[in-house]
């Protein structure tokens, strides 16, 4: 008689369990298959200076970190104050992947708010974006002294992720070299 | 009844059904096949439960443009395939490969079906466990009396 009632109970708690995991979850956030592999590489025109060349060799040995941008993406507005921060706390080169904009377009929002980027390559048709499996912009990748990509965050970075996350995570990959 | 047919007809007409979705030409009706097959086994990441047939998100327009020129320049089903996976993970199939991480979603609905069978076999059995108890000669007399009521 007693199962009666507890089976029904069980059986909601294990449903009321495993749905609040499902509402924390977030579909949108695809975990990426580059973490822990070596990053995709580019060799990209830079924004600012047409005649020089990215690329991703540029920055082999130092841990840096790349956003991919652009000026009609109205969460990168959002987390541009944010990178700003990252970007005057020294720690690593913020490159811009400029992904599917026009360089006026992009010059004029870097004018109008700052550029927090070391430098941002034009990818004007998105395919250095498919090849690292850009899919929502913003995205932030966080790579490592050997190329190997370690983070990667989709959507616009907020302060606590900025502070949580990236950075700890840049210093301690900085401390591994030292 | 004029009026509701009205409504049923405007229903039927769709005014933003037409998604935006480019013609491609092949020479090859084996490779269209090809292309289509991909395209719908393929998931767009923007909108998540589209394929990229039917998603007109830009990215699965970049995407579809790329499957049409892998094809062309004679990329195999398998090649395509490991490019979008080793790119976005397991998640742009609709049919992820059998791993440990998703054990659970292939072998999932199998336990569940056999924990629901075993559930079901064990209610009935035990339902048929419980005898009905003879009637006592005082409850037969009446039953008798009430059936022969009707008479």
């Amino acid at each position: 008689m007693k199962t009666r009632f507890v089976i029904p109970i069980v059986v909601f708690a294990v449903l009321v369990v495993f749905l609040g995991i499902g509402l924390k979850l977030d579909p949108r956030k695809v975990p990426s298959p580059f973490i822990g592999k070596p990053a995709p590489e580019f060799s990209l025109p830079s924004l600012h200076n047409v005649h020089a060349n990215l690329s991703t060799q540029d920055f082999t040995g130092s841990v840096w970190v790349l956003n991919v941008w652009a000026s009609w993406c109205v969460a990168c507005r959002a987390e541009h104050e944010v990178l700003q921060d990252l970007a005057s706390e020294d720690l690593a080169p913020v490159i811009g992947l400029n992904y599917k904009d026009h360089p006026n377009d992009a010059k004029r929002w870097l004018r109008q708010l700052g550029d927090p980027y070391q430098a941002s390559a034009v990818d004007a048709d998105g395919k250095a974006g498919i090849d690292w499996g850009v899919y929502g912009v913003p995205e932030t990748f966080v790579i490592d002294q050997q190329g190997i990509v370690r983070y990667k965050h989709i959507g616009p970075i907020t302060t606590e992720d900025l502070h949580e996350t990236i950075i700890p995570l840049v210093k301690t990959l900085k401390e591994k070299r030292a | 009844m004029k009026q509701i047919l009205v409504i049923w007809s405007l229903l039927l007409v769709s005014v933003s059904a037409h998604a935006v979705i480019e013609t491609r030409s092949f020479t090859d009706p084996a490779l269209e096949e090809r292309y289509t097959v991909l395209i719908n086994e393929l998931r767009c990441l923007v909108c998540q439960n589209n394929n990229l047939a039917d998603s007109n998100a830009e990215l699965a327009r970049d995407l579809r443009e790329h499957v049409y020129s892998m094809l062309i320049s004679g990329a195999t089903d398998t090649e395509i395939i490991n490019y979008m996976v080793e790119r976005y993970g397991d998640f742009v199939l609709f049919r992820p490969p059998f791993k440990p991480t998703t054990a659970a979603l292939w072998i999932g609905p199998f336990i569940l079906l056999v924990l629901g069978v075993v559930g079901l076999v064990v209610i009935i059995r035990k339902r048929n466990r419980t005898q009905v108890e003879a009637l006592t000669d005082v409850e037969r007399t009446q039953v008798r009396r009430l059936l022969d009521q009707d008479e």
